[in-house]
Parts: C-alpha cells; structure tokens; sequence
C-alpha cells in the first residue's frame, strides 16, 4: 500500500512540474501551439476537478456539470457586451452566477438517487442550454463572441499567453488545494460518509442532504470559475459548451483519471484531451477508436489511471 | 379547430415514436439494470440501414423490414460482445462505456455513409393525404406510422403479459438468480431482450427518418427524449413509459406550435418569436424536473423488488 502511495505521489509530482514547466519548453522551442492546447487542458482539468468533488467524494453522478462552463462563460460574455470589461466584476458575477443555479438545482436534484439524480442533473443542463439558445442578445444558437478579455487592471494580462496559462494554472492548483482541505475535514469526512452509507449517517444525526448540497455547490462554482477562464480562451462562448456532450467528457476526464483521487482528474483530462489531438492528428475518424477506447477503460481499467498506477505498483 | 386537431396528431404521432424509443430503453433497464445511452445510436442505424436497404432494393416495405431486420442482429450482436460485460456493474460504468459506443457508431456512419445526410423517400401510396374526419386532411404516411406503433405497442404489451416469453421477462426482472436456478438460459434471454429493443429503436429511427432527414448525431436529441420519458414515466414501467411518451410527445408538439402565439399575447413579437423556441424546448424538461420534485420515482414506479 505504500509503494502504491508513491507511485502516484511521484506521478502526480511529476504531471505539476511538467505543467508548470510547460511555458518554458513552449518558449524554448518556439512551439506556440503546445502552449495554448495545454491552456484548455489546464481550465478543463479545473472543470474536472470540481466534478470529481461530488462524484468521486461524495457519489453524486452529476451529468450536467458542463452547464457551470456555460454559465460561466456567459457571465463573462454578456458582461463584455454590455461594457463591463474588468475582470474584478466578471469573475465574481461567473461564480456567484454558478453557485445560485447549482443551488437551485442541487436543491431539486438531491431529493432524487442513482439514475433519476444522472437524469435530472442532465435535464437541468439542458434547460440551461436551450435558455443560452434563446438568448438572441447574446448570439443564440450561433454563440457570443468576446472582443476583449477580462481586464485585470494591469495586475495581469490575459491576452498574454504565458500570463493567461499560469493564471489558469494557479486556479487549477488553488482548486486542489480547497479541494484536498474540504476531502480532509470534517465536512468532507462527513460526506464522504454519506457515500458510503447515508442511512448511518442519518442515523448519527447529520441533516445528509444540506451537506450534500452545500458540496454540490461548491463544486459548481469551482465549475464556474472554470467557465469564465474558458471563455477567455476561445474569445468565444456558445450554447455548445454546455451541450450533454460536454458533460459527459468530463465525466470521462474524471473516471479515466480515476475518481476519488485528487490528482486523477488532472492527470484524465490530459490524457484524454491529448488523445483526442493526437488521434485527430492519425486520422479525421479519430473518434472510431476512442469509444472503443473508453469501452476497454471501463471494462478493464477499473479505477482509472490512477487505479491501474496504484495496481501496478502492489505487483 | 383544424389547426388543433393537426397538431394533436402530430403530437400524438411523435409521442408514439418516443415509446418505441423508450420502451427498449425501460425494458433493457428494468430487465438488466443496464444504463444504454447508445439507444440513440440504434435509432440512427435503423435509419441508415432504412435508406440503404429502401434505395436497394427499391421498396419501401421491403427495405424497411430488412433494416429491422438489421436493427435487431445488431442489438444483438452488440449485446454478445460488449454490453453483456457490464452488467452488474455500476451505472456510471455504462454511462461510460455507451457514451465511448455513441461516439464509435457516429464516427463509423460518418465512416461508411458519409458526413452528408441521406433522404429517404417516401413511395406514392404513402404521400396523399387522408380525410379522417369530415374536411380534416392528414398526410397518410404519419397516420400510418401512430397504426403501426399503436400495432407494436398492443403486441408489446400482449407479448410481455400473456406469453411464456414475456412472462420469462417478467420473472428475469423481478429476480435474475431465481429464475436462472429454475433452468432458465438467462444469457440468451438478455440478448433477445436488447435485440428487442434495438429492433424498436430501429423501427422509430427508420420511420422517423422519411420526415427529417437521415443525418449523424440524429439518436442523440431523441434519446434524451426518451430518458426524459421513462424518468417521467418511472423506470423499468412499460406502461408509464407509453403514458409519458404521449403525454410528452403532446406538450412538446403542441408547445411548439402554440407557445409563439400565446408568448406574443403578452410580449412584444421581437422578443416572442425568440423566446418561444427556447421556451417551447424547456417545456418537457420544466415538467421533468417538476415530476421528479413531487414523485422522485416517476407517476408510474414499477414494481421491483
């Protein structure tokens, strides 16, 4: 069980340093390009982090998690259109955006279990969904585009490559960082707790659902940040990020990972997101051979990444 | 008064489509507590085959019955060397690996038949439209389709009620080990199960598709639909799955064709005729969502366990 431990503490050493070297070897070689696919990864992996927070901690099997991207990124896109440009205001309004719809909807949804509760989340996605497809102010089906990116009063500048990665970094770390202090108090014990066994919890006297909820919401506001960040990046936010889709890739990011670990989803939306460009790079059909792909993950990969890593290092 | 009734067999037809939809989707579930998000790829295939096999062989009803026919060995095969390994396991799991099966049937259709969509034409017979009430017109193909899934949905229903099949089904949903110890080859009766429900699915894809158009990604939109209807209807329920379907078939139908008009009743027309599509495609998730609030397990829960 040690060894087992180090195996993925070296491995997940090893994914922070690459990620924060990764501008270095980008400047080195001169390839831009490296740089702004791992920037996406990088704000996807938040997103993936935050989604791993109620489903691998506390069991919660969210399908619409992708709707905190979108609202996020439009809190950001509509704010840009009407001429509040400064990131001061556009990032709380993305997270506080956030928080009240997960607030809303985990309050609906937490009264359901198992399927209906992957149903429901995913009907809610798709509510927000539509409503983005009815805002003809704001593009509608085509989408909004951002002229200019958040503006941080010269503190940081996001039209900066090199800036703009290492903030998304930095947010992606400090979200692990809640992340591992949330898992590792007694709020996080408790719903973890509620995983495993909700009646004992009950039974001891804790109100499941308020800590459920407060949980939910917290995921979708990290989900949120997410969102705002993405929307930076492409200069661009349309219904399509918040399509189901989307939250099933994430999903995706988080089982290949593994779920429950704090450095899985990480280390699942970059090997996702770089299979996904590479097999792209093989052949047009790149998807033929990553659903078979993610058939034989599941099949046989239990636990993910960093399942097979903790596996492989036990013999 | 015309319009109306239009629109009610409109919805009325779309909601038959969607119980043959969901009801592989409710028996694969209650049956083998199977997740299978790749229904909608099912869907799309017997709409591709139905292209394929019509513009062959020339005939409608041939070409149609072979593409169900196709649907069906599909299912099955499908079942044998893949599904059949996931069951037992956790939902999540199946959400996973069908979600990987979506993404390999959209990339081999656009692999096979192209990335452009296909028409299916309808034959003579079925264009002319039909009076069915005095001074009421309806176009007969969509009559005929409300016939037919009305046709499937009685023999459905007969099938799993009254014959030794259906009560093997039955049994199988109510407890798997019971009935595996009593002699029952439980494997092959899953597969035909899924084959069943493939065949379904194949048959709304294959009938849906002479009125839109036979195009990648066209399971996907319908099978939310259909999620939305047994979750509505309550899981692993045939009958609430017919119920919702035409409930839901109707209000989506009907939204969209009345909601523009109400909306501009009290909004200005700029801003309800961009609202109302919106709108009208929220209606059935606002009811979903209002259902599992009141009733967490759907109107009509089966019986299990």
């Amino acid at each position: 069980m040690k060894s087992a431990l180090q195996v993925r503490s070296v491995v997940s050493a090893l994914l922070v340093a690459g990620l924060l070297l990764l501008p270095l070897y980008s400047s080195l070689t001169g390839n831009i390009f490296v740089l702004t696919m791992f920037t996406r990864i990088v704000i996807l992996a938040l997103a993936a982090a935050s989604l791993n927070l109620i489903m691998g901690y506390g069991g919660m099997m969210s399908f619409g998690h992708a709707a905190y991207l979108g609202i996020g990124g439009y809190a950001v896109g509509m704010l840009a259109q009407e001429g509040i440009g400064s990131g001061f205001i556009q990032f709380p309004v993305a997270l506080a955006a956030s928080a009240i719809f997960a607030l809303v909807i985990g309050a609906l949804s937490l009264r359901t279990r198992g399927v209906y509760f992957i149903m429901i989340t995913l009907a809610f996605a798709q509510m927000a969904y539509y409503v983005a497809s009815g805002l003809a102010r704001y593009g509608g089906d085509d989408g909004l585009t951002i002229y200019k990116r958040s503006d941080f009063a010269g503190l940081i500048n996001l039209s900066n490559r090199v800036q703009f990665y290492y903030l998304c970094l930095a947010c992606l770390l400090l979200v692990l960082f809640l992340i591992w202090r949330i898992v590792n108090s007694r709020f996080g014990m408790v719903v973890q707790g509620l995983r495993s066994n909700e009646q004992r919890m009950r039974a001891i006297g804790f109100p499941g659902t308020r800590y459920r909820l407060v949980c939910f919401v917290i995921a979708g506001t990290m989900c949120g940040l997410s969102g705002a960040l993405l929307a930076n990046n492409t200069d661009f936010v349309s219904p399509a990020v918040m399509y189901w889709t989307r939250s099933g890739d994430l999903m995706v990011m988080v089982i290949l990972g593994g779920m429950g670990t704090l450095f899985g989803p990480v280390l699942g939306a970059v090997v996702y997101l770089l299979l996904e460009e590479l097999l792209s790079q093989i052949t047009e059909y790149w998807a033929i051979i990553m659903g078979p792909l993610l058939l034989l993950i599941v099949l046989f990969g239990r636990g993910g990444i960093m399942g097979v890593l903790g596996r492989f290092s036990r013999g | 008064m015309l319009l109306l009734v239009e629109q009610i067999l409109n919805g009325l037809q779309f909601g038959l489509l969607l119980f043959l939809l969901a009801a592989g989707l409710t028996l694969v579930f209650g049956i083998m507590d199977l997740v299978n998000l790749a229904h909608g790829s099912l869907y799309m295939m017997g709409a591709y085959f139905a292209a394929t096999f019509v513009a062959w062989t020339g005939s409608f009803v041939l070409g149609a019955v072979l593409a169900l026919g196709a649907t069906l060995v599909l299912g099955m095969v499908l079942e044998f060397t893949t599904l059949r390994h996931l069951y037992g396991r956790d939902h999540l799991d199946h959400v996973l690996a069908t979600f990987g099966l979506i993404l390999f049937f959209n990339e081999a259709v656009r692999l096979i038949w192209g990335p452009a969509g296909l028409a299916l034409p309808l034959p003579p017979w079925l264009t002319v439209p039909v009076q069915i009430f005095p001074g009421i017109y309806y176009p007969a193909y969509r009559l005929a389709i409300i016939v037919v899934a009305l046709l499937v949905a009685l023999l459905l229903y007969l099938g799993v009620m009254r014959t030794r099949i259906g009560m093997l089904i039955r049994a199988g949903a109510s407890n798997r080990e019971m009935i595996g110890a009593l002699g029952i080859n439980i494997k092959l009766l899953y597969t035909l199960v899924f084959g069943l429900g493939a065949a379904l699915a194949g048959l709304a894809g294959l009938m849906q598709a002479p009125i839109l158009t036979v195009q990648i990604g066209m399971g996907e939109n319908i099978l939310i639909l259909a999620f939305v209807v047994i979750v509505i209807g309550g899981i692993g329920s045939i009958r609430g799955a017919f119920l919702a379907a035409i409930f839901v078939g109707l209000i989506d139908t009907l939204g969209r064709a009345f909601l523009p008009n109400l909306l501009r009743q009290v909004l200005d027309s700029a801003s309800a005729s961009t609202a109302a599509p919106a709108l009208s495609s929220m209606l059935i998730y606002l009811l979903m969502a209002m259902v599992l609030v009141v009733r967490p397990e759907g109107l009509f829960p089966a019986n299990r366990r």
